[in-house]
């Protein structure tokens, strides 16, 4: 077999033109994005939790609501690994199953949050004067609530439950993603391209959805993420104030208050829900870390 | 407005519907929605937050028990997050991108991760049960304030490090700090004499903000360390619907919000000449 030798500028050639066709945006960002290790590992533990919480209840080696008074709160064994809890349930099997909960509760609150915020600051930002100014001042009323409290006021008008949770989680993420949103929407808005549409004619709906939203797109992703973690640790406080999941919901927040009372005599009762707050939120704010550093290097914290 | 009648709750779980509408014209919670809230500002400005449905006491007393507790353990949370933060924040930025940053950094994220209450409950398991170094809740004497501040400044820690250390990295790269090595400065005058002084500006505004995390937060960790503060007096007023205290202290924790946003806009132009309000 004959080997076609290159030559050196040949080969140098070659080598420029595969690196100039794989530069599209995104396997900029993968190419970016790989390089940040713990993102990345981040990156497959989400996706592992994701297929956790869909497969989760088919899975668990133990019923999660069934008592068993005969293994009232023992310790971490080959059976239970992660003990039992005051009615014996296997807290190892409760903690998978809740997965469904503390992912649904914090990937349905930012969503619905970063839809409003960011249907509102694009409306504001685009359309500016009063709309702007209504727009804003209500988000700088929700703003004078920190966090949580609002979250907390929102429940005591609606009451205790999960579903409340969402809403009240929701509400408090639209003035960060409507203000986020605002200001590159005005970014946006000032650029040529779209001042080029709007002199050939277009309707500022085509506009907003065409070439503004995609322009607002990547911080909008890179906060979502960032939200989901802190989502998901207010909803896990609330419930563990009795705010939110009630007994005998598996949800880690509630199960933690459950095991307050045994903290001395049965530690892990507390540790492992604890735990599986701690490893999520922590996966999902690495994520985001990574997510900003390879898609929108000018966010900061 | 808040669900579950709290007419029915105060006259009891055996008053008759009689009682109940007695109690509600006494309340005067029959009166519409306008006309109450009209008579609520109006006693607002005279200083009258109106009265507790469980306790009976007017709920300024209530609150000025509170207010007290909650002011010092969240001032010396700050105190702690402060030094902590500003410590990692420039360890991490001179040493950037080596092992001290990735563990400052590492550390950093994972005290935005954790779970605050849980934190609290294991700090209390170690610490104050099993080797009896801290009481393990209420205010006793100084100790009792250590481990909640520390519980409660951790996540804010963990931002002002992060903070710290961006905006650190930033003046680094300034002239001024090229012109102030090569005139022979040590490298200890450079970060922490120009370069800190410096980068404060954005981290006082960013701290400041993180002030109403730590309001939030507070809630929580008063519940964990059974503090006599205004978190756990609003969780208390929510599980029993005692909603003038619930209002009261949502405005007292907004206006508190709202007044340290004000501090720390006047201390941004002190700190940095270059503003002017006008």
């Amino acid at each position: 077999m004959v080997e076609v030798k290159l030559s050196k500028k040949e080969e140098y050639l070659q080598r420029t033109l595969e690196k100039s066709a794989v530069r599209t945006p995104i396997s900029e960002f993968w190419r970016k994005f790989k390089k940040q290790k713990l993102a990345f590992i981040s990156f497959f533990f989400v996706i592992f939790l994701i297929l956790l919480a869909l497969i989760g209840p088919f899975i668990v080696p133990y019923d999660i609501a069934e008592p068993d008074y005969e293994n009232v709160l023992s310790g971490p064994s080959a059976t239970h690994w992660a003990g039992t809890d005051a009615y014996g349930r296997d807290i190892f099997s409760r903690i998978i199953a809740g997965t469904q909960i503390s992912l649904y509760v914090g990937l349905t609150s930012v969503l619905l949050g970063a839809i409003g915020g960011t249907f509102l600051g694009i409306i504001a930002g685009y359309y500016g004067k009063w709309i702007d100014r209504i727009i804003m001042r209500i988000c700088d009323v929700l703003f004078a609530f920190p966090g949580i409290l609002l979250a907390i006021g929102i429940i005591a008008i609606l009451g205790p439950g999960l579903g409340n949770v969402i809403i009240a989680v929701a509400i408090f993420s639209i003035p960060v993603f409507a203000r986020i949103v605002r200001s590159s929407t005005l970014a946006v808005k000032s650029t040529l391209y779209v001042e080029a549409t709007k002199s050939i004619g277009a309707k500022p709906k085509r506009i907003i959805w065409k070439h503004i939203f995609p322009g607002t797109l990547s911080s909008v992703i890179v906060y979502f993420t960032m939200r989901i973690g802190s989502a998901i640790l207010t909803a896990a406080s609330l419930s563990f104030l009795g705010l939110g999941a009630q007994p005998p919901s598996p949800e880690w927040g509630a199960m933690l208050s459950g095991g307050r009372d045994y903290l001395n005599i049965a530690p892990h009762v507390t540790i492992f829900p604890g735990l599986a707050i701690f490893i999520t939120v922590l996966a999902f704010n690495l994520l985001g870390d990574g997510l900003r550093d390879a898609l929108d290097p000018k966010l900061k914290d | 407005m808040i669900p579950g009648d709290p007419a029915r709750l105060v006259a009891g779980p055996d008053a008759t519907i009689e009682d109940v509408e007695m109690v509600r014209k006494e309340l005067g919670l029959d009166k519409p929605m306008i006309e109450q809230y009209v008579s609520y500002i109006t006693n607002l400005f005279q200083g009258d937050l109106g009265t507790s449905l469980k306790t009976n006491r007017p709920v300024s007393e209530e609150i000025g028990e509170r207010f007290m507790p909650t002011f010092w353990l969240t001032l010396w949370s700050m105190v702690w997050a402060v030094a902590i933060g500003l410590l990692i924040g420039v360890i991490s930025a001179t040493k950037r991108n080596k092992w001290q940053d990735y563990l400052g950094m590492f550390g950093a994220v994972s005290g935005l991760s954790l779970p605050s209450f849980w934190l609290g409950l294991m700090l209390i398991q170690l610490f104050a049960v099993t080797l009896g170094w801290f009481p393990t809740g209420g205010i006793e004497s100084w100790k009792s304030y250590i481990l909640p501040a520390f519980t409660l400044g951790t996540g804010v820690a963990a931002v002002v490090a992060r903070f710290t250390r961006s905006s650190l990295m930033d003046v680094l790269k300034e002239d001024y700090i090229r012109t102030g090595r090569s005139k022979g400065l040590s490298e200890h005058k450079v970060t922490w004499g120009h370069g800190l002084r410096n980068a404060m500006i954005p981290v006082v505004t960013m701290t400041g903000l993180q002030f109403g995390f730590l309001l939030g937060g507070s809630v929580v960790i008063e519940t964990v360390f059974s503090w006599p503060g205004l978190g756990k007096l609003l969780i208390d007023s929510v599980a029993y619907r005692d909603y003038p205290v619930i209002q009261a202290e949502m405005l007292i924790f907004a206006l508190e919000f709202i007044l340290i946003n004000l501090i720390v806009d006047l201390l941004y132009g002190i700190l940095n000449p270059q503003i002017r309000y006008e």
